[in-house]
């Protein structure tokens, strides 16, 4: 696009009692060139902003440079559609961040950065290839049979994929269920499961396609464009798929490995899961002599809160154990004992737990079970500790029964099998303990395979009207996944973004780091190590364009180059006491961070500028090189905390930045110079009041090395 | 190839602007709906704008809240109205309309959050963002890194003598001390009702103390005194004399799982406390909690979260009910008496705070809105084209909410296909 500049500086909110106005509008006039410089006291109230459209109108400007607030704050009167915009936040970097005497070199500064960002950006334009919004619903559970209804009542076609003969998953496996309408868990305690009206309901829904006895065999391509080879009784069908919900369920921990609570020993030590089936005969009778179960001991936490077995909880034992004693005491004569560690009942579940509480044949007691004993006479003694009876107890029981816990499937296999170069299956699931769960409290969905969202009890333990609530979340987000991707546009956290990037393949030198680096799998790459972008899989992180050491990645937005020039046109001062320091700061966290002490008119050090990345992920050292081989003193990188609890958007973005800053070593001592004048702080986006205290601890530690030797080259 | 192509986008209205609220709106908006939000507060983000830390990561809420912002502002599809209550809902399912109040906020969008009309203002007014522990003018922002970055003056605190200050403070034409309560009435397919919650009345709990006994705080406030951005800018001291807390007692189910008070559990207080006996921790190493509890409840994953927090020997987790909180005599400290279940015995410990884990009441149990069906606890029921979620339908975390909302969304876009 043939672009026409329009620079409009704000003189509001003290920046025109800082800042020489005229000084800096003539600066953008003779040495940026920019042909139209405009200033007003108030550029967001109506007037600025009709003086803004009216140049838009009648002066052809279509790129326009806002000096004024941060783009945090106006950005509905800020909203040129068509135009290129770019915010400078004169006020809060230069003006209420800085002392007066510093605040002019500031602001030529950011806004000769703001006019460089405009020159070199361009408009996006969306990567739109074919797509299908088919969505494939991996697991004919209860989970999968609710996404695969629900996005097929919204008018998508969808593909369920289920490995047993017959849909129902676990389900088909129980006797009664805990009721999930929207009651109050009040009597009936145990009611029909009713999985075959919903089996019926998928298998007459003509949006849906069923594979019974199938299998996921390849997973190819990208979200809008899948190529999902399904196997099913000997054949095999390629088809294409938009989006996929991975609901493949759970199996129970191996019971095997609990020796020392009997099972194995003895047979009349049951999991829960073969428990509904001795309660499906009618009477529950045990295995060992068929003799009638009249004291059932249910023993929680089999397997489950045990650094030996499963370090979580299952979150559905509780109740389904509330739920079997019910159908112990079918039988009026029979008592259970349930032996718990913690009742967890949350919520209103809590209703469910008081329901069983007042009947006097359900017998609940605290205490840890240390073993299960032949009692002599046919029945088993439950061994307990630290019990409600006392240090030291025994209970008899006829039957045992061991509430063992959920195993994802997803730590058996991969399931998906994805055909991409860095493997098969969602990565770094040991986080989740082998769950396919999202690291993000705030963001649920989250996988790190874009166009993937787990449901039910492959994504978190959780029990049945849980399980029915997350399916449809999952379908949600597939859906979401399979209509962006079909705009162009990009999913979770850039959902509004229609840049995507775009490789100079003349100039790659297929040395596998974006394909090794992007968080998402979004590049694939040949035999010989050639890349093949992905857009529908990519987040937007711009990892790949900080990754390249050839520079090549670019976005219509964001491009090395884009951001090499705006620092090269930062001031370098000549004088040896005024170091010069770049700090580059995440946009998501960092910067919100940074604008938030402004805001609180907190002092910067002069020797900073800012400026703002996509995410640290796409720091390129050819940056750091570059400001250092010019003078610039020191460089500052501020991004998301990484490690276990991660908080970068994009998984691994500050986690690689800081990578990538280990071997700028090798840069620096090409230059010689001090690898000190380079460091990284993880910042999370409520610390703005340490910022001052951050960055002058930086420029001080920059000042002892003393100025940079290239100063003034 | 959808049939989805052809069809006029979903109108859907969220009635709370909190996380579940945010989540609907972005969720849906996401996938092609038109939003519309409306928030009671002058701000969004709800309850957990007023959280320090989430549990596990022990990360800021805010973080979250920026990205779900910046989608709101990024995004044509969603309009928000924060001061803003629903009146009135009629129609049905593809055809709802809506009244909403619009409250005056006296200030309007010229505002440039420059800070003068506080400034000038004389009148204070108790900072209900921080449950009163300190003041703001009455001219005022509601936090620092509310969303809108808009500032709010409060009527009922504003005397009205002083001359018009503010207005003369600012430069930009936005203080308008006239604006009227104003109503407006909206079309949808669907609402989706996220209403939330609110701490239970600590003042009912009549044996913990609270209101009476000196250093007995709820654990809502216990966030805002965590908070970087609270009454104490994140130092942990007490409110009678300013006292650094050295010993802390929580209560747990202080109001929930109690038939006098609310009979469910409400999920999220277990693990905020272990969450909030990591801050007394963290920012002080002599620091020694104990905390009395009827059954942990860290379900899932979260387990792992409970067992770094109990292998803290400065954390003590008894088992066991409160029977009573009193003052000690003659200082400003707090004994707690408790009976501890595994031994029988009697507890009696001193303490410098106690903090009482109340529970969540859905907003549904203070307010209930007429189109909306509710349960005997204030619970909100979906229906067909009413969907309920978050807190306001079940106690839940932040987690679970998020996870609801997008839920909600899968059922409220199929609504608008009907029409």
């Amino acid at each position: 696009m043939d672009k026409n500049l329009g620079l409009y500086i704000c003189t509001g909110c003290s920046i025109g009692e800082a800042i020489d106005i005229e000084k800096l509008g003539n600066i953008s006039k003779n040495a940026l060139k920019v042909p139209v410089v405009k200033s007003h006291f108030a550029l967001c109230g109506k007037e600025g902003v009709a003086l803004i459209k009216n140049d838009i109108k009648s002066e052809g400007v279509n790129t326009v440079i806002i000096a004024a607030c941060s783009s945090r704050v106006k950005y509905k009167e800020f909203d040129f559609p068509g135009c290129i915009v770019e915010r400078v936040p004169v006020r809060e970097l230069a003006v209420w961040s800085q002392e007066p005497e510093q605040a002019q070199l500031a602001a030529e500064d950011y806004v000769k950065m703001g006019v460089i960002k405009a020159q070199k950006g361009d408009i996006p334009e969306p990567y739109i290839t074919e797509t299908v919004k088919t969505i494939l619903v991996i697991g004919g559970g209860v989970a999968g049979m609710t996404s695969a209804l629900q996005a097929a009542n919204a008018g998508y076609q969808v593909v369920l994929v289920e490995k047993e003969a017959q849909l129902g998953g676990f389900v088909n496996k129980l006797y009664k269920k805990v009721p999930t309408a929207p009651g109050e868990y009040s009597a009936p305690l145990i009611v029909d499961t009713d999985i075959d009206k919903m089996v019926k309901e998928v298998g007459s829904n003509r949006n849906i396609k069923v594979f019974k006895s199938a299998k996921v065999e390849k997973t190819d391509g990208q979200p809008g464009a899948y190529d999902v080879t399904i196997s099913s009784n000997g054949n095999s069908e390629v088809v294409k798929i938009g989006a996929v919900v991975l609901a493949a369920g759970w199996r129970p921990y191996d019971a095997a490995k609990l020796e020392h609570l009997g099972y194995g020993k003895s047979r009349d030590v049951v999991t829960n899961i073969e428990f509904e089936e001795l309660a499906r005969k009618g009477k529950i009778t045990r295995p060992s002599d068929g003799k009638e179960a009249k004291k059932v001991a249910f023993i929680q936490c089999a397997g489950q809160r045990d650094p030996n077995h499963l370090p979580y909880c299952s979150a559905m034992c509780c109740v389904t154990s509330l739920k079997q004693a019910q159908y112990v005491r079918q039988n009026p004569d029979a008592t259970a004992m349930i032996l718990y560690k913690d009742i967890r009942t949350p919520g209103k579940l809590e209703y469910y737990y008081k329901a069983a509480q007042d009947d006097p044949g359900v017998m609940l007691t605290k205490g840890e079970v240390t073993g299960v004993s032949d009692a002599g006479n046919g029945n088993l003694f439950v061994e307990m500790e630290n019990s409600l009876f006392g240090e030291k107890v025994k209970v008899e029981a006829d039957l045992v029964v061991l509430a063992t816990g959920v195993v994802p499937a997803t730590v058996d296999d991969p399931i998906l099998n994805l055909q991409y170069r860095q493997g098969p299956g969602l990565p770094d699931l040991d986080l989740f303990d082998g769950f396919a769960d999202s690291n993000f409290i705030c963001f649920q969905y989250e996988t790190r395979r874009t166009g993937v969202y787990a449901a039910g009890c492959v994504r978190q333990p959780m029990n049945m009207a849980e399980a029915q609530e997350d399916a449809a979340g999952a379908a949600l987000k597939a859906i979401q996944a399979a209509e962006h991707v079909a705009k162009g546009i990009a999913v979770h956290p850039r959902a509004w973004d229609t840049t995507y990037p775009d490789a100079f393949m003349q100039r790659c030198t297929s040395c596998k780091r974006c394909t090794e680096e992007c968080p998402f799998g979004a590049i694939d790459e040949d035999e010989k190590g050639t890349p093949f972008y992905k857009p529908g899989r990519c987040r937007r992180c711009a990892t790949c364009m900080g990754a390249c050491p050839e520079r090549i990645v670019s976005f219509k937005d964001y491009h090395v180059d884009m951001i090499g020039s705006m620092m090269k046109n930062v001031s370098v001062p000549s004088e040896d006491d005024q170091p010069r320091i770049i700090v580059l700061a995440c946009e998501n966290d960092s910067y919100p961070a940074i604008d938030t002490a402004a805001m609180k008119h907190a002092k910067f050090d002069p020797a900073v500028r800012f400026i703002q990345l996509r995410c640290l992920g796409s720091t390129n050292l050819v940056w750091l090189a570059d400001a250092l081989s010019r003078g610039v003193d020191g460089m500052l990188l501020l991004g998301c905390k990484y490690g276990e609890n991660y908080q970068c958007h994009f998984a691994k973005g500050s986690e690689l930045a800081n990578y990538r800053l280990g071997k700028v070593q090798e840069t620096l001592n090409r230059l010689q110079l001090e690898s000190e004048r380079v460091g990284m702080i993880q910042l999370a986006i409520d610390e703005y009041d340490k910022i001052p205290t951050i960055i002058n601890d930086f420029v001080a530690r920059v000042k002892e090395i003393g100025p940079n030797p290239f100063k003034g080259f | 190839m959808s049939e989805q192509n052809n069809k006029q986008a979903s109108r859907i209205l969220v009635i709370g602007g909190g996380f579940s609220g945010l989540t609907t709106a972005v969720d849906a908006a996401e996938t092609g709906a038109e939003v519309i939000v409306v928030e009671r507060n002058p701000y969004l983000g709800g309850r957990v704008a007023q959280l320090n830390k989430y549990f596990p990561k022990l990360c800021p809420p805010i973080c979250g809240l920026e990205i779900n912002f910046r989608r709101i502002k990024t995004n044509p599809s969603i309009s928000f109205y924060t001061m803003a209550e629903v009146d009135n809902i009629t129609g049905g399912p593809g055809d709802y309309s809506v009244t909403v109040k619009l409250n005056p906020r006296y200030v309007n969008d010229n505002c440039v959050a420059c800070n003068a009309c506080a400034e000038a203002c004389p009148a204070e007014r108790p900072n209900e963002y921080n449950f009163g522990m300190d003041t703001t003018k009455a001219a005022y922002l509601p936090f620092t890194q509310a969303f809108p970055q808009k500032y709010v003056i409060d009527s009922a605190h504003c005397k009205g003598d002083c001359g018009k200050a503010c207005q003369t403070a600012c430069k930009y034409d936005a203080i308008d001390l006239g604006m009227k309560a104003g109503t407006i009435t909206v079309k949808v397919d669907s609402v989706v009702v996220a209403t939330g919650w609110n701490p239970y009345d600590a003042n009912k709990l009549d044996i913990l103390g609270f209101g009476k006994v000196k250093n007995v705080i709820t654990n809502m406030m216990m966030e805002r005194l965590a908070s970087p951005a609270g009454p104490t800018a994140g130092k942990l001291v007490r409110p009678s004399d300013g006292k650094p807390v050295q010993t802390v007692a929580f209560v747990q189910c202080a109001g929930s799982r109690d038939e006098n008070h609310l009979p469910f559990c409400s999920y999220i207080c277990c693990l905020a406390s272990l969450k909030q006996a990591t801050y007394i921790r963290e920012q002080n190493p002599e620091s020694k909690v104990r905390i009395f509890y009827i059954d942990i409840r860290t379900p899932g994953r979260y387990e792992k979260f409970y067992w770094k927090v109990k292998d803290d020997p400065n954390v003590t987790l008894t088992k066991g009910k409160v029977a009573s909180v009193v003052q000690a005599e003659g200082s400003d400290d707090v004994v707690v008496i408790a009976e501890d279940m595994m031994t029988g015995d009697k507890v009696k410990v001193k303490v410098d705070m106690v903090v009482l884990a109340t529970g969540m009441e859905p907003a549904g149990a203070a307010k209930k809105l007429s189109g909306v069906d509710y349960n005997e606890n204030g619970f909100a029921l979906s229906g067909t084209g009413v969907f309920a979620t978050g807190c306001s339908k079940n106690p839940m975390d932040v987690a679970k909410s998020g996870q609801d909302a997008t839920g909600a969304v899968m059922r409220a876009i199929q609504t608008g296909q009907r029409r």
